[in-house]
């Protein structure tokens, strides 16, 4: 019988008792101790927590006991997590050797279901980044060529994936933080309806923003993942209340049927090798019977400057938390006023800053109502257009990225070009509706290139359907 | 604004800075033209507002573990350098 590899398979086999959850997790620790030093996905591994983890599921197996629907499958955290007793860093100084005394809800559900956290990855220090470069403990590296960004800000937890270090691992997206490092490193990712996943214990980046959601290398791996951390929570007031959803029930439904919009006014910048997979994407799912739809986001191009107003605005309110008073470092100054000063100036790294001060600027007096005011009605500009798109189509199509995996160094000097690379994933997070990037075929370079699908908030099911139909035709051309 | 979110640059830092929020700026300009006097500002995506929890005790973080995790703590308190009395 071949190894299971994939997170489903691995946890049928070890409810089933034809493998055990220490022998997966051996594998994985190997992978690890093969290519990390090579990849740099982890800022920590978790090898000791994790044998013992294991070894408590393999009890409850012998003893009769159904561990969970992760039975025994190894995930990856994204280091802006809180586990308790755990440092959690968002690969930031400013948190020095910080453990948290709670887990994030989301930590709590994967242990619930069986999961095994093996490690915490690294990532653009805060979520702030497109490449992963921007990370106090140094760049990860993209599995795939290790010359080139995994992207980001999850780039570790994309890597971790790709590298075959963990079938599943978990990231955070405020503007394309899931879905353009999926798409750079050739795995699903997905940015669930906002409010469907707790954060609660989720370090806040730009809370309006923010959500949880799963890298996997197979469409039912990232919807297993998605049921076991998805539903309401009391803890997060922001928790829309409803019940995990069911996704993998849907995945074979297929596309027929549907309405799949082309967004005929989307902003340029797509290299022709990813617009050559969109068209190819939009053909399939033709093919399999959705009537393809040419529908106007005309505010769509805007959401780049309502994001870089309205992100940093929410950011420089939530790191003023950082202040070397009760977590992680502190510079000693004869007085608390320069104490803060002095933690903050050694603490954050450049790109931290030059965000708060941005976000300092959009809300201060005199320039609140011309910055953040209007980026605010901006944002409802977009929701509007999109609500109006999925009034005719189910779904969307974009690109999740517009161009495939950089050279590491490449936009490091210069942020505006940065910011471009999240051109086709920020609209969603400002609408509050789930987008997914879904591998399909290779581009320039034999590098993968991600399908963004969208789709209207609630609806991730038929986001889903859509996502496992592009897998079946990318699967068939492969 | 480096004063208000509490951060030190050097002149250096503070010419780039500068040089950087002004391209910004510049960018951001294109939405200057847009008619918005009668949209609505949207704050976040969802509908729910005032969310409370019931009024009951329940459990809480463990106070020695919080503590543990601060620069400096004394007599179950975060203790910081002085803020009063500094011209003395």
């Amino acid at each position: 019988m071949t190894e299971p590899t994939t997170a489903t398979t691995i946890a049928e086999a070890v409810r089933f008792g034809t493998t055990t959850a220490s022998t997966i997790l051996e594998r994985h620790l190997a992978a690890i101790d093969e290519r990390e030093a090579d990849v740099h996905a982890f800022n920590l591994v978790l090898a000791d927590e994790a044998r013992a983890q294991a070894a408590a599921i393999d009890e409850l197996s012998a003893m009769g006991t159904d561990p969970g629907p992760l039975a025994g499958v190894p995930v990856a955290l994204k280091d802006n997590m809180c586990t308790r007793g755990i440092p959690t860093t968002c690969s930031s100084k400013i948190l020095g050797d910080w453990k948290p005394p709670y887990d994030a809800t989301v930590v709590t559900r994967l242990r619930d279901a069986g999961a095994i956290v093996i490690g915490k990855t690294n990532l653009d220090e805060f979520a702030m980044g497109s490449s992963t470069e921007n990370s106090a403990f140094g760049p990860t590296r993209n599995p795939l060529d290790t010359t080139r960004v995994p992207g980001g800000s999850s780039g570790g937890s994309a890597a971790a994936v790709a590298a075959g270090f963990a079938p599943l691992s978990f990231g955070s997206d405020t503007g394309g933080s899931i879905r353009q490092p999926a798409a750079l490193c050739g795995t699903v990712g997905v940015k669930p309806t906002y409010g469907m996943v707790s954060r609660l214990g989720l370090i806040a980046f730009g809370s309006s923003l923010d959500q949880i959601g799963p890298f996997a290398n197979t469409i039912d791996d990232a919807a297993l993942a998605l049921e076991a951390i998805s539903g309401h929570d009391p803890g997060d007031s922001t928790s829309i209340e409803r019940p995990p959803l069911e996704l993998r029930s849907k995945l074979l439904m297929g596309a027929a049927g549907l309405r799949v919009g082309r967004i005929t006014d989307l902003p340029e910048g797509a290299s022709p090798d990813v617009q050559a997979r969109l068209d190819e994407a939009f053909d399939a799912l033709s093919a399999a019977g959705a009537e393809i739809v040419d529908v106007e986001v005309p505010a769509f191009g805007y959401g780049l400057t309502a994001y870089y107003l309205i992100a940093p605005a929410e950011a420089s309110s939530n790191l003023a938390r950082f202040d070397g008073v009760r977590f992680g470092m502190r510079v000693n100054a004869p007085d608390t006023n320069q104490m803060y000063m002095a933690t903050r100036t050694e603490g954050f790294g450049a790109e931290v800053k030059r965000r708060i001060m941005l976000g300092t600027y959009a809300l201060s007096a005199g320039y609140y109502d011309a910055y953040y005011g209007r980026a605010l009605k901006v944002r409802r500009l977009i929701a509007n257009d999109f609500a109006a798109a999925y009034a005719q189509v189910d779904v969307l199509l974009t690109p999740a990225s517009p161009t495939v995996a950089f050279e590491i160094g490449d936009k490091a000097s210069d942020p505006l070009a940065m910011y471009l690379c999240d051109t086709y994933t920020i609209p969603s997070n400002l609408s509050g509706d789930p987008g997914m990037s879904v591998p399909f075929g290779t581009g320039e370079d034999g590098l993968p290139v991600g399908v963004q699908v969208l789709a209207p908030a609630l609806e991730d099911a038929t986001m889903f359907r859509v996502a496992a139909e592009l897998e079946r035709a990318a699967g068939a051309t492969r | 604004m480096a004063t208000l979110a509490r951060l030190s640059l050097t002149e250096d830092e503070l010419a780039v800075a500068t040089d950087e929020l002004g391209a910004m700026l510049d960018h951001f300009a294109e939405i200057d033209a847009l008619d918005l006097d009668d949209v609505e500002p949207m704050n976040n995506p969802t509908h729910l507002a005032n969310v409370m929890r019931d009024d009951v005790v329940a459990e809480c973080l463990d106070r020695d573990e919080v503590l543990a995790a601060a620069p400096l703590a004394e007599d179950h308190r975060f203790r910081v350098p002085p803020i009063i009395g500094l011209d003395d």
